[in-house]
């Protein structure tokens, strides 16, 4: 059950199988560029005998054949209205595919005001009139054809190359309104590839944009405006194999652009697992991963990305940097991997990374705790943290995202459960008193041997219970993790019917949480009511991860924008307000998301000039003709 | 009666007696009825032993507890005895069943006393709504030992959460009346407690403990003391500090500050505070002493304004101003200093709050005529004429004066005509006339033994008395008025000489009257922006002037000054003749009253500012207790 994007075995083999086929498929249409099919054979040939990976990778070059253009994740899979007015999940990949969901109509339209009667659907087709035409280093692409690296400049792979997923952009891409995109895509397939494009672009001085999953929060892909010279997506989704594992140390050599899913599914198959699990998992790149400093939801067994990573080979305009050995620490100054990590592409592009792998662990469970109210559950979470006995994810919810999570429950098979349902609810509420709109729910999902995970799960009850909690069940927790894949599609339905919506997240001390999640909260409701939005928003927050010294917490945060004649405005000021009001309250700028472009403008306040200055001289000494001009961070 | 306002002014609301139905309904059904007051985020009320030990455990106080054992070497648990000790002392202890005894005996003294007590309705809504949204801090303005019974009486009437109080320690020396006072919700504090780390974070951590769990709204006066002058006093930072800190640390969304003006027709302690002022000691606060008080109740002291303000948000008064991120370094528990940024920050809103409760002060017509009459006595005596003015001249000029006030925001509360109705407002005119023809003993003292001095000290009472209606108006036209006295000493009307003498004297007075310290640009802005939408004057980029018509107000403005330009000059003097170089401030005020025939410097009010004025400008210096000076430094035209 590593893998949340698939069903049982045999569907799933079943899946595997199709999702080859398309991809073949794919190969042989090829890009619409027909030069740019032949692949590079120098890296195949060198990569073909240690590739310990099998066939089935996720992403093909071309992103449009199983992807959204203009939203979240697989074409197949959206959530809609049905013509009875029932919400429904398409396409056959997640559990709750193909379900009927009967609670969220009245959620939705509960929640935001919204009428289903009042449609604001996107334009269906991108029209390549709208795509500005790609100014072209003619030399730089004559050189790069040389070479045999794949390339393109079609309309639609350059659209798709120039968002990630923040609101205002998915936002201008359903209006079919189109910015700035890049110039041109090319498809390295290996380290070397990549070292060949680098030395072009700093040759012919183009702008490079590494582009990974496509999954960023922060602006971080979008072009610069004012830039003038070409700009060149480098995808890095063909870097995809994993070269090596190495047993007697627990590592895995792999290629910085396999998806999360893929580099998953194929240590599986040698019965490893590296356990970073971001909620973007499916999409996002290792690469990414480690331009962005990501978090995964089992940080408490397997670690952040920086506790992960054992050695990394980055390609800069000045050459490769790597480390000279893979010794698990190491006092030779400051440390190199850092200056990488959380470089958001401004330095160069990541090709390869050694990972550490566990064994799968041979035995799972999720289970969830009802909460009297929040600050009990959160007085609970400081506690397990401090007994550092937190299970491989524990997230508490607030009232709000439990009354969600609940409109989620999908239609019941059968009487039996929704007469337990029921049961569980009376107990909850009327014999133990917890009032429905004050108690919160913490889920959580516990990894390791049976009989180990069995001791820690009583260990973390009985905290609990000292606050109040009471035991909520293994399928309230399962399903609070499996809502985590699905919601980014949420926000699509959300949009149309004027529902937009984002999360954002922050890391905060202890002793800040609960002040923070309550002011943020406010101050939502309360710059909404300012702006003008007619109807109350959806402003609710979770903590989603612990830590010795203080926890992660997300915000979520929707409106409905009838009346307004520039929500995504009226949204941005909304954010840029939380995101004040988040470092008011001693919170980060970033735990996980990054800086991008969209919070830049507090990077100064939050690590002082000298650190600006240091950043600023490292960028200065890499990349002095600002190749990788994306702009992020600095 | 009927209030008129002024179409340009601000929209102000309407009053409501709520004496009327005490009138004519029981006070004991009154004392008794269902009293279920809303509150903050209806939360339950908290018993005093929770409140208690929530403060004794709270990090805060655990954190210092610990840090003052480790310094002055004694037992943790000790010290937590007497963190234990003082909260006892200080800590409230509301009981509904005292609020009713109060309703019920209140009732029956304010019909005595009062004509009616007035309350604007939409405040106490505003309020109302206020409370469930917000932690709230009730900020009365101070005139009177009645304002926070007065207080507690009105909320309770409109079923409004009933406040905490901070009250001073001196009614702690009331037996029985101060036990009575903290079961009503009076909490007190020491005068002062400097150094005492201990008792500073008790208290601060009581106060925080009920205002962050919205447990009861929070009141204390934000001038300290009772204003024995009727204006308004420099505003004390420390309690106000203490509320605004849980919002600037992000312990609570926001604060909501609301200001109270209540203005009395006729204070209760009118004559007492002229003579505390000349010097006749303050009456201990005793029960007995109250009991002798009550010869008050065969008196009639009109009416009583009780206006609720807007209430102000302390998120919206730190926007911009404040950069919250200084909290983020150091754990919130552990007391710090309040950096320079938040302590100009509290100070301006402090500033900010005073005047909100100035503007909403009621003003009777008895306030522009003993200004008036003023004026006059004090020109008359410099001109050497004979003292005294027709009656129909003073009601022509009172007419004249109205429109004026409320063209300059004044919140009159104007009856149909100015006919002589009432015992009340002959009392009025019978202090003024007593001013006028310079007549011995008020109205309230008709002793006639009289040797030279107490014919003197009943003269001073009387114009103390008066100048003490005059200052209810003085927030009205006090920029206006510096701005006119500046024209009368620049030395040109270029703008730059006129704005220099402008600052030189709002310098001067900023103990004087409520001005913001680091304001003066603005202050300048608004008293040529009053000045010229009222026709005196015409200000152009360089030079200020001063229209046909304006010279009547101009000549009104500056003689609205004149007695304490005057009462300054004359402490100069003093300061200039005296032989020796220092002397002590204890002897200094006995002192100035002796070569002082001016009435207005004999007030140790004034003498106090003016001191403090000197020493700001330079001229005097404080050495532990004594006062040295500089003879030069002393400001020349002031001779």
């Amino acid at each position: 059950m590593a893998s949340n994007s698939s069903g049982g075995g045999s569907s799933d083999r079943q899946g595997i199988a199709q999702q080859r086929l398309r991809i073949i498929a794919g190969h042989l249409r090829g890009p619409v560029d027909g030069d740019s099919t032949i692949l590079a054979a120098e890296c195949k040939a060198q990569g073909s005998n240690t590739d310990v990976s099998s066939e089935g990778k996720t992403v093909p070059r071309r992103r449009q054949e199983i992807m959204k253009w203009n939203g979240w994740g697989y074409s197949d899979s959206r959530f809609l209205f049905n013509k009875k007015g029932q919400a429904e999940f398409t396409g056959k990949r997640y559990r709750l595919s193909g379900m009927i969901i009967p609670g969220l109509k009245d959620w939705f339209e509960g929640t935001f005001g919204a009428n289903l009667q009042h449609k604001t659907p996107p334009t269906p087709l991108l029209t390549n009139t709208a795509v500005p035409p790609a100014t072209l280093n003619e030399a730089f692409v004559e050189e790069v054809k040389s070479t045999g690296i794949p390339f393109s400049h079609d309309a639609e792979d350059r659209v798709f190359r120039a968002h990630g997923h923040c609101l205002h952009e998915i936002f201008a891409l359903r209006e079919g309104k189109i910015g700035r995109v890049p110039d041109m895509v090319v498809w390295p397939s290996c380290h070397n590839d990549v070292v060949k494009i680098v030395q072009l672009a700093c040759k012919h001085n183009v702008c490079l944009m590494p582009y990974g999953g496509g999954t960023s929060v922060s602006s971080a892909l979008e072009c610069p405006p004012e830039e003038t010279r070409s700009i060149v997506s480098l995808d890095t989704s063909q870097m995809n194999r994993i070269l090596w594992i190495d047993e007697k140390n627990l590592t895995a050599h792999v290629e910085a652009g396999i998806v999360g899913q893929d580099l998953e599914r194929l240590l599986n198959e040698s019965g490893y697992c590296t356990g970073h699990e971001p909620d973007s998992m499916e999409f996002s790149s290792l690469g990414g991963w480690v331009a962005t400093r990501a978090s995964g939801m089992k940080k408490n067994i397997y670690g952040n990305i920086e506790d992960l990573v054992v050695h990394i080979k980055m390609v800069t305009p000045q050459g490769v940097i790597e480390k000279s050995c893979q010794g698990p620490r190491m006092s030779t100054g400051p440390d190199i991997h850092h200056f990488i990590m959380g470089s958001e592409g401004t330095l160069g592009v990541v090709t390869e990374v050694t990972m550490k792998i566990r064994p799968m662990p041979e035995y799972q469970k999720y289970g969830s705790v009802v909460f009297p109210n929040f600050e009990q559950g959160v007085a609970c979470l400081r506690e397990v943290a401090k007994q550092r006995c937190a299970p491989a994810s524990i997230r508490l919810m607030d009232n709000e995202q439990f009354k969600f999570g609940h409109a989620l429950k999908p239609q019941v098979s059968s009487i039996f459960t929704s007469f337990l349902d029921g049961l569980k609810k009376f107990y909850i509420t009327k014999f133990k008193g917890f009032d429905p709109n004050h108690l919160c729910v913490a889920t959580l999902l516990f990894e390791g041997n049976r009989e180990k995970v069995l001791q820690h799960e009583k260990q973390v009850y009985d905290i609990a219970a000292k606050f109040g909690g009471l035991a909520a069940g293994e399928d309230n927790g399962q399903r609070g993790y499996m809502l985590t894949f699905v919601i980014a599609y949420l926000r699509d339905l959300g949009m149309d019917y004027y529902v937009i919506g984002e999360s954002f997240e922050t890391s905060v001390p202890w002793d800040r949480v609960l002040d923070i999640c309550r002011n943020v909260k406010a101050r939502i409701i309360r710059e909404c009511k300012d702006k003008g939005v007619q109807f109350p928003p959806l402003s609710t927050c979770r903590v989603t991860q612990t830590y010795d010294a203080g926890a992660c917490v997300y915000f979520y945060f929707a409106f409905n924008y009838r009346g307004l004649s520039d929500p995504v405005h009226v949204y941005e000021q909304v954010e840029h307000a939380a995101r004040e009001e988040i470092l008011a309250n001693g919170g980060s700028l970033s735990h996980h998301h990054g800086v991008g472009k969209l919070r830049k403008e507090w990077m100064r306040d939050t690590i002082s000039n000298v650190g600006m200055g240091m950043l600023k001289s490292v960028k200065d000494y890499v990349d002095p003709n600002n190749i990788f001009g994306n702009r992020n961070l600095l | 009666s009927v209030l008129l306002y002024y179409p340009m002014l601000k929209k102000r609301d309407d009053f409501e007696d709520i004496l009327e139905e005490r009138r004519t309904s029981s006070d004991l059904r009154y004392a008794l009825r269902c009293y279920t007051p809303v509150l903050y985020k209806g939360v339950t009320p908290c018993k005093t032993s929770v409140l208690k030990s929530m403060v004794l455990q709270s990090d805060q106080l655990h954190y210092v507890i610990n840090q003052v054992s480790k310094e002055s070497g004694r037992a943790a648990d000790d010290v937590r005895e007497e963190a234990s000790a003082i909260l006892e002392e200080m800590a409230h202890s509301l009981q509904l069943s005292t609020v009713r005894f109060f309703a019920f005996m209140l009732s029956k003294v304010f019909k005595t006393l009062f004509r009616s007590i007035c309350v604007n309705e939409e405040g106490i809504q505003r309020l109302q709504q206020a409370i469930q949204e917000h932690p709230v801090v009730l900020l009365p303005s101070h005139r009177s030992y009645m304002d926070f019974l007065l207080m507690s009486y009105i909320l309770y009437t409109y079923d409004v959460a009933l406040p905490v109080i901070a009250a001073g320690m001196d009614f702690m020396g009331m037996k029985f009346v101060g036990e009575m006072l903290r079961m009503s919700g009076a909490f007190f504090i020491r005068r002062s407690f400097g150094g005492d780390k201990l008792y500073w974070s008790v208290f601060s951590e009581y106060v925080k403990t009920m205002l962050k769990n919205g447990y009861a709204p929070v009141e204390f006066f934000l001038e300290g003391t009772r204003s024995r002058t009727s204006k308004s006093l420099t505003p004390k930072l420390g309690l106000l500090n203490i509320v605004m800190d849980p919002f600037l640390k992000g312990e609570v969304f926001d604060v909501n500050v609301v200001p109270v003006s209540i203005s009395y027709e006729r204070i209760l302690e009118e004559s007492l505070y002229a003579r505390e002022l000349l010097g006749v000691p303050k009456p201990k606060e005793s029960t007995s002493g109250l009991f002798k008080a009550r010869k008050v109740l065969s008196e009639d002291y009109g009416s009583i304004h009780v206006y609720f303000g807007q209430p102000v948000s302390v998120r919206s008064l730190a926007e911009g101003r404040v950069n919250r991120c200084q909290f983020n370094l150091v754990p919130r528990h552990i007391p710090r200093r309040p950096s320079e940024e938040i302590q100009s920050f509290v100070n301006d809103s402090a500033y900010r709050l005073v005047r909100a409760q100035e503007e909403n002060m009621v003003l009777k017509p008895w306030v522009l005529l003993a200004s008036l009459l003023l004026q006059n006595h004090h020109q008359n005596r410099a001109a050497g004429q004979k003292p005294g003015m027709a009656l129909d001249e003073l009601t022509t000029q009172a007419v004249w004066l109205r429109d004026v006030s409320r063209q300059y925001g004044a919140f009159l509360h104007w009856p149909g005509t100015v006919r002589v109705q009432s015992r009340f407002y002959e009392h009025v005119f019978n202090v003024s006339l007593c001013v006028i023809a310079g007549e011995q003993g008020g109205p309230g003292d008709p002793r006639s033994t009289v040797t030279p001095e107490e014919e003197l000290l009943s003269q001073a009472v009387v114009v103390l008395s008066c100048a003490s209606y005059r200052n209810q108006m003085l927030h009205v036209f006090v920029r206006p008025a510096l701005l006119a006295s500046a024209i009368h000493i620049a030395s040109s009307n270029q703008k730059q000489e006129v704005f220099n003498s402008f600052s030189f004297l709002r310098n001067m007075f900023s103990s004087e009257f409520i001005l913001c310290p680091g304001a003066t640009v603005q202050d300048f802005e608004e008293a040529c922006y009053l000045l010229v939408k009222t026709g005196v004057l015409q200000v152009t980029q360089q030079e200020v002037l001063v229209t046909e018509r304006g010279h009547r107000t101009l000549a009104f403005l500056t003689s609205m000054l004149d007695p304490f330009l005057q009462g300054y000059q004359v402490v100069c003097r003093f300061l200039c003749e005296e032989d020796t170089e220092t002397l002590t401030e204890k002897q200094f005020i006995p002192a100035v009253r002796k070569v002082s025939l001016c009435f207005s410097v004999l007030s140790s009010d004034l003498q106090k500012n003016a001191l403090a004025a000197l020493q700001r400008l330079g001229a005097v210096r404080k050495i532990k207790g004594y006062v040295g000076f500089h003879h030069p430094c002393v400001p020349g035209w002031l001779d």
